[in-house]
């Protein structure tokens, strides 16, 4: 049905993009691998130095807590309240619904200044809460918003059998409910981890002390004092994408499924 | 959303659950936004007492020319995020679920990693590209362009162009997966019938496909403006705005007038008129499509 010119025509031009695409990771994947240009290391040496001189065991250190921490925490919590909103009526609903759905737009540029001074005030600047807290609520909203719409579509049956059965409404959650519910929370769990472990602007504003700098903080630092060269950097760099890079080439069905749901956030 | 009440009697024990995550969610989103408006009405260093001079900060986004540059910077860069990658994605998306091409998956994969790479990773990266001696410029050279190579991060007219394009190399893979995944829908009998109808392969396009996929439209410009509008990390990494402020954005500029010029109730400002924005056009894009499909 395709004419064979057409498909030589395909053929190009989705060959032509997918180069545009893959440019600049073959630049800095080249760069990283390529010899040092202070000399002394080239290959895989390159990532033994950068991690050296570039402290990013700190920083890997630092933001694997705070993802874990973040992706905990707001999982559990948005299970919890998406629960809720999914399976039970009561009085202002929609108004806290509603309240939760400005979170999923709301852009942290706006809440970092204000929670700054406040945090300063309070003293929990430059601590894990102060990076940690604020990313968790960021989440909730669309954690909140996900697991709702997941335990509202689930099986009503089950869920009224089992209430008949006499089970409190916390085994019904966590029993009935949630088992089946794997794929949504890995879902979640995925795109929460990504966010986490890519934001800059919190704890960029929320720390100061080097240990508690996240990767990609440390990454733009290390890109300011270490001018002596690219290669170093490019090992950082690849360092900093490689654990969100393994996470998506495993998951990235759910990738893509939570993006198209989650449209609103981001 | 809408249709369909949840299971359950009333239920008071729903508090309980609600309560851990409106805790935190109240704590550290509603009531900083709530700070943000009332920091916004007021003039402060962030040390010593602050001065309410009411809505001039707002004031100052429209009549302060460095920040109406900043919001028109914004706009420029909604066309390379959103408008670009529309048409990229709406094109290969075309071609990729018309012809059953090839290397589908892996070509997927390609295109869809920049979104999950972390936006200070895609800067270092980009900085290189357009650096002096970079990889864009040896490229032009090789091709025997010399005349057009310059450091295109150091130049007033092309360096918001260039952090313009990073972004329409982010966008257009999430764009093209998105429509993918609407076109893949469409059931074949349409075109059956377009064809029937003696429709061409563009007829095709503006008659059965674009039709098709305007749900996936809203998503991917919902996501591409407010990604343009809120440009931060990027801008941070290659130009912090310059050079002049020929790059500087919004986002920058609550950042910059926070931290760099303690001007705090101007930063607010800024944070809150952009968040505004974001509500607007989210809210727009949504209502424009749910009444074209209906």
């Amino acid at each position: 049905m395709i004419s064979r010119g057409e498909r030589v025509a395909n053929y190009v031009i989705l060959s032509v993009f997918a180069a545009f695409t893959l440019f600049p990771i073959v630049t800095i994947l080249g760069a990283a691998l390529g010899p040092a240009d202070s000399g002394g290391t080239s290959g895989l040496g390159n990532f033994a130095a950068a991690w050296e001189i570039g402290r990013f065991d700190t920083y890997l250190r630092t933001s694997l807590a705070v993802s874990s921490f973040v992706v905990v925490v707001s999982v559990v919590l948005s299970i919890l309240s998406g629960y809720a909103f999914g399976t039970m009526r009561f009085r202002g609903q929609s108004v806290l619904f509603y309240l939760f759905m400005l979170g999923i737009m709301m852009p942290s540029e706006a809440i970092a200044v204000p929670l700054y001074f406040d945090l300063r005030s309070l003293g929990l600047i430059d601590t894990f809460w102060s990076v940690a807290l604020p990313q968790v609520a960021l989440s909730v909203a669309f954690g909140t918003f996900w697991m709702r719409a997941y335990f509202r579509a689930s099986n009503r049956a089950i869920v009224e059998a089992a209430r008949i059965d006499g089970a409190s409404t916390w085994r019904i959650l966590w029993q009935v409910l949630v088992p089946p519910a794997r794929p949504a929370v890995v879902t979640l769990t995925v795109l929460v981890f990504m966010w986490t472990w890519n934001e800059f602007l919190i704890p960029l504003i929320m720390v100061t002390s080097e240990s508690l700098r996240t990767a990609p903080l440390g990454l733009a630092f290390f890109q300011g004092q270490y001018t002596s060269g690219f290669t170093l950097l490019a090992a950082g760099s690849v360092i900093v994408a490689t654990p969100v890079v393994i996470f998506y080439l495993f998951l990235q069905r759910h990738f893509v499924r939570g993006l198209l749901q989650g449209a609103v956030r981001e | 959303m809408s249709g369909g009440r949840p299971p359950g009697e009333p239920r008071r024990v729903a508090y309980l659950y609600l309560l851990p995550a409106f805790a935190v969610y109240a704590v550290f989103l509603l009531y900083p936004i709530g700070r943000a408006v009332q920091l916004s009405l007021y003039d402060w260093d962030g040390l010593s007492l602050g001065r309410w001079v009411g809505l001039d900060n707002y004031l100052a986004i429209v009549a302060d020319e460095g920040l109406r540059a900043a919001f028109g910077h914004a706009l420029v860069l909604v066309v390379f995020y959103a408008a670009a990658p529309l048409a990229i994605g709406l094109g290969l998306a075309a071609i990729l679920n018309h012809a059953k091409v090839r290397g589908l998956g892996f070509f997927r994969t390609v295109v869809f990693l920049p979104q999950v790479v972390a936006m200070v990773v895609v800067a270092v990266a980009w900085r290189r590209v357009y650096a002096p001696d970079g990889t864009l410029n040896t490229l032009l050279g090789a091709l025997g362009l010399d005349s057009l190579t310059r450091g295109w991060l150091g130049d007033y007219t092309f360096a918001l162009p260039a952090v313009g394009v990073v972004g329409t190399w982010f966008e257009s893979g999430l764009v093209t997966v998105l429509l993918l995944a609407g076109m893949s829908r469409i059931p074949g009998e349409l075109y059956e019938a377009a064809r029937l109808d003696g429709a061409g392969a563009v007829r095709e396009f503006f008659a059965v496909t674009l039709p098709s996929v305007r749900g996936e439209i809203a998503v991917a410009l919902t996501l591409t403006v407010i990604a343009a509008l809120r440009t931060f990390d990027l801008v941070y990494v290659t130009t912090r705005g310059g050079p002049g402020d020929s790059t500087s954005v919004p986002s920058y500029e609550v950042y910059h007038r926070a931290f760099g010029l303690s001007q705090i109730g101007s930063a607010a400002a800024i944070g809150v008129t952009l968040t505004v924005v974001i509500f607007v056009i989210s809210f727009g894009i949504n209502r424009f499509a749910d009444r074209r499909v209906s």
